[in-house]
């Protein structure tokens, strides 16, 4: 079974970078274009982890981490925050939302597996 | 279609661009909702973020201070006052000239670039001024760390997770996994702590693990591993070389900054001391380009949900199908002449399924140009930016308002208007708008208007340039134009023919070369840009209050209505636009004026005849043949001709076929079509067939206009 | 059958290797000829659309298939005498930079099959024209025919009228 990963961006671009890494990796790859939209589609991808950005449209992602952490049965899914802002208060709000680890914009091939292998345990 | 990643985000960047235009003209405008500057902050974030996965530097570095700036704004930490939108507004043209070079390459202004970051640093909070953005891109002094020696060590790590950690989804699994991969590792789960069962609370954490592991990895990458849950756990990672391995590190660092050794020993520099999240990040830097390249060969297929529902289609695609649907109407109307010339008595059922058919045909062909339309918002935008370069260019103030901007017209239109429209308004910036003392002096308000509007109208798009300026300055225009023989001296010219003289080729009023004029394009430039797209431009001047450019275009180019004519026994096609009203002549109505003129007189009004078969070089000028037919035409500056062809046939619509490519530019030919029995004809282009002509008999400005060319 | 006539149409592309097939015209009286590769059809002549202002050696344009295509008299473009386009006339249709052009010919000789080597290069005489428009000779039945260098004849069709 290849690892779900349902990524949460407002970029195109980003969104296929992400997938053209993660899909040569041996992930399965869903993609949401806003907030909101990657809440509804949570149920149903059922990923097995979530990346997220923060600065979207409709739902930011403390929003998404919120939101996913309330739904109960859901509250163990990893969630990376994708992001430009390395400033530590950043990481520390998501954080305290209930983000699991974080990726700094722009990743690499290697620290976005790596990110994931953490939380995922995936051997990409 | 084609296309690589990073294709994806220069087009994401034009929309993102575009919606950052919009915000600040929103912005500019007096609407300072949090939502528009929240959204103008997301394009700016989105390009960097792009921007940073393909080692733009220079465009990640400028799109960082311009959003800090922004989230200032957005944090109500700076006031939006008319300044700073100034500064926003330049940065964001200058953002855009930055995606352009990124894209396109080139350079861009240094000065230009530096005042601006300098403007914008003006606004920054000096500590949220987040330098970790900039190491990638400043490439400074690098200090030889020291190389970790590839010598296994064996770590002994204590891990103990607070109850914090596993509302964070992090798995203590999932980490020794990662860690495993560092090397072998024994985990020995440390369960002392485990209350009895009664004591337990559901959420909080007894356990505890000792870790071994032994790697030649530093041990910068067993905190690497630990990364997401520092501060969630307690965490301590010794190794058997620890001590050795930190004084080779500080010693090397000490040489690095000149510090002696010894003070430093329990106090290392400050920025080294910071855990594990130096490791990932600079990783990042040297790949960039290596990750596109790899990145292109994945195609758009992983985009499975798009923002809107709407299809990206190729434009070639698009075309290919308007051409189909033209050859049908051709098609159709070959059927039709066939059928219309069979021996047949009743065709009547036969006539009625065939109109039925061409309805259809025509439903069809208007459906698919419709995919080819667009509003000319974008383009409308992109003015804005112009109107303000032009502006500070001429210590002038003015101010683009739009109007119509959803108007829609087919795409090639619009982007072949960009160029004209641009001269326009800077033209209406250099000469039109006055100086803001000048203004004031007489009354009006110091920011000059300049509206510009499209519009649908009967069939066509108009597109309006009105600007509240001083107006044509008509004895002025008409004086260069005796200076440079362009008219006579005696030259009696209306005032709209003085107005229109600026579009004679080679026309200039300004007195000294600006910034803006004098790049060798006059308005004739305009003119035949226009005219190129099948189009027409016409100029009003009040004295005092302004001009107003109007530019009439076809909705498309791809069909036209014309009148089919027979010119020296060639069948032809006239545009309908151009023909003010038909007529049979009879040979009392034409009057000669001296040796080779003739005028045709209408209800007591006397109009130059052109004989179109000789101004095409179809026919002898001086065949005694009596055409028999004229068009009367108006041309922009209201001057009537009358065209003489020999026959006149029917009013059709017809599918525009370019010739270029086909053959080089044909004085007096617009195009061609194929008409019903499968045989070319030319479109003619009357004003240019004018402006060829010999024989028009009045000293008519077409007739300078060619004498201007001649010269 | 299908698989007899692949065989037969293997055999045929062996044997053609080394050779190149040529189709051979007369212009003005002057046996001229292209590379069947460079000719996309061969039409009989029928009377164009006038282009206005248009040189000696540009006959018009006609409509191939929805698509304008100019038509060039080759006797003319080579400096010979001008052809009398009749209905016994030929337009051959070439592409040229991807654009389909016309060629105006007499009539249509045959299909020649020539080895590369019996190609000569065209001996050097006083004519630019010639020199230009003729990549090289061929001797086919006791005749010469002259390989047209497209390329030449037609420059980029902007310039066409030029």
């Amino acid at each position: 079974m290849k690892t779900k990963v349902l990524a949460i961006d407002d970029s195109r671009t980003i969104r296929n970078l992400l997938a053209a890494t993660l899909e040569e990796a041996g992930f399965e790859y869903h993609c949401a274009v806003d907030g909101r939209d990657g809440v509804d589609m949570y149920d149903d991808v059922a990923p097995d982890v979530v990346i997220t950005d923060i600065n979207m449209p409709n739902l930011d992602g403390f929003g998404v981490i919120e939101e996913l952490r309330g739904e109960g049965i859901n509250s163990k899914v990893p969630i990376l925050v994708l992001t430009t802002e390395s400033a530590p208060e950043m990481k520390a709000r998501a954080r305290d939302a209930g983000a699991t680890g974080w990726i700094t914009k722009p990743f690499d091939d290697q620290s976005l597996i790596f990110a994931l292998k953490r939380v995922t345990g995936a051997v990409a | 279609m084609s296309g690589s990643i990073q294709d994806t985000f220069f087009e994401e960047c034009e929309e993102l661009l575009e919606a950052m235009d919009e915000g600040l003209t929103a912005v500019e405008g007096g609407d300072h909702d949090p939502e528009v500057v929240n959204a103008i902050f997301r394009a700016v974030h989105s390009i960097k973020g792009g921007a940073g996965a393909f080692g733009l530097d220079e465009l990640v570095a400028f799109a960082h201070r311009f959003e800090t700036v922004f989230d200032e704004v957005r944090n109500n930490k700076v006031e939006l006052d008319t300044k700073l939108i100034q500064l926003l507004l330049r940065c964001s043209d200058h953002l855009s000239d930055l995606v352009a070079v990124a894209r396109d390459g080139g350079t861009t202004d240094e000065e230009h670039h530096d005042a601006l970051i300098a403007g914008l640093e003006e606004y920054m909070d000096d500590e949220e001024e987040d330098l970790t953005f900039e190491p990638m891109g400043l490439g400074g002094p690098s200090v030889p760390l020291p190389l970790a020696a590839e010598e296994e060590k064996t770590y002994e790590i204590r891990f103990r997770p607070l109850k914090e950690m596993f509302g964070t989804g992090n798995e203590p699994f999932f980490l020794f996994q990662a860690l495993s991969e560092l090397g072998p590792l024994k985990v020995v789960l440390d369960e002392s702590e485990l209350p009895g069962f009664d004591a337990m609370a559901m959420d909080d954490s007894y356990l505890a693990w000792n870790l071994t592991l032994t790697s030649t990895e530093p041990k910068s990458s067993i905190e690497a591993v630990f990364e997401f849950v520092e501060g969630l756990c307690e965490l301590s990672i010794a190794s058997d070389k620890d001590a050795e391995e930190e004084e080779a590190a500080l010693a090397a660092l000490n040489a690095a900054f000149g510090v002696s050794g010894d003070d430093s020993v329990t106090d290392p520099p400050a920025p080294f001391d910071a855990p594990a999240p130096a490791v990932t990040a600079p990783e990042a830097s040297p790949q960039p380009v290596e990750k596109a390249s790899s990145a292109k060969a994945e195609s758009t297929k992983s985009e499975q949900r798009g923002p809107k529902p709407t299809l990206r289609v190729d434009l070639e695609r698009v075309d290919r199908l308007i051409n189909a649907v033209g050859e049908l109407i051709i098609n159709h109307s070959m059927l039709a002449q066939q059928i219309a010339n069979l021996d047949v008595a009743d065709l009547r059922d036969v006539e009625t399924e065939l109109e039925g058919f061409k309805n259809l045909a025509r439903d069809i062909q208007e459906g698919v140009m419709s995919i080819r339309a667009q509003p000319v918002k974008p383009l409308f935008q992109r003015m804005a930016r112009i109107v303000r370069e032009a502006s500070s260019a001429t210590n002038k103030v003015a101010k683009l308002v739009t109007e119509g901007e959803n108007t829609e017209v087919d795409k090639t239109v619009i982007e072949r208007l960009s160029d004209p429209l641009t001269h326009i308004l800077r033209n209406a910036v250099d000469h039109g708008i006055e100086k803001p003392d000048d203004r004031e002096a007489i009354g009006k308000s110091r920011t000059g208007e300049i509206r510009l509007s499209a519009s649908h109208r009967s069939g066509s798009v108009c597109i309006e340039i009105k600007d509240d300026g001083a107006g044509v300055n008509r004895p002025r225009v008409k004086q260069i134009a005796i200076e440079k023989g362009l008219i006579p001296e005696n030259a009696e010219l209306s005032d709209s023919e003085i107005d229109n003289l600026l579009f004679l080729p080679g026309f200039s009023t300004a007195k000294e070369v600006s910034n803006l004029s004098g790049r060798g394009v006059g308005m004739d430039v305009v003119k035949n840009a226009v005219t190129a797209l099948g189009g027409r431009i016409n100029i009003s001047s009040n004295p005092g209050k302004g001009s107003t450019f109007t530019i009439i275009l076809p909705l498309t180019l791809a069909v036209m209505d014309g009148m089919v004519v027979s010119v020296a026994d060639q069948t032809m096609v006239v545009p309908i636009t151009s023909i003010v009203e038909t007529m049979r002549g009879s040979d009392d109505m034409i009057n000669s004026l001296g040796a080779d003129g003739t005028l045709l007189s209408i209800r007591g009004n006397f109009v130059p005849i052109c004989d179109v078969a000789s101004a095409l070089g179809l026919r002898n000028p001086n065949s005694d043949q009596p055409p028999g037919v004229y068009l009367l035409v108006e041309t922009e500056t209201g001057q009537k001709s009358a065209l003489a062809v020999d026959d006149i046939h029917d009013q059709r619509q017809v599918v525009i076929k370019s010739l270029d490519g086909v053959c080089g530019n044909i004085p007096g030919v617009a195009a061609a079509t194929i008409l019903g029995d499968g045989k070319i004809a030319m479109i003619l282009d009357p004003e240019n067939i004018l402006a060829a002509s010999t024989s028009s008999a009045t000293f008519d400005t077409e007739r300078r206009m060619s004498n201007a060319i001649a010269s | 059958m299908q698989s007899q006539a692949e065989v037969k149409f293997g055999d045929q592309e062996v044997k053609h290797a080394q050779q190149s097939e040529f189709v051979s015209f007369t212009v003005a009286g002057q046996a001229f000829c292209l590379k069947i590769t460079q000719i996309r059809e061969i039409r009989r002549w029928s009377p164009v659309t006038i282009l206005p202002h248009a040189p000696m050696d540009v006959l018009g344009v006609m409509n191939l298939r929805g698509a304008v295509i100019p038509i060039y008299d080759l006797a003319a473009r080579f400096g010979l005498q001008q052809t009398e386009a009749s209905e016994r006339n030929v337009v051959i249709v070439v592409a040229v930079h991807g654009k389909p052009v016309g060629l105006l010919a007499e009539s249509v000789s045959e299909i020649i099959s020539i080895n590369r080597e019996e190609i000569q290069d065209t001996p050097p005489v006083d004519s630019r024209h010639t020199m230009e428009y003729i990549q090289g000779i061929i001797s086919h039945d006791d005749t010469m025919v002259r390989i047209i260098n497209l390329d030449a004849v037609i420059s980029a069709p902007e310039q066409g009228l030029s």
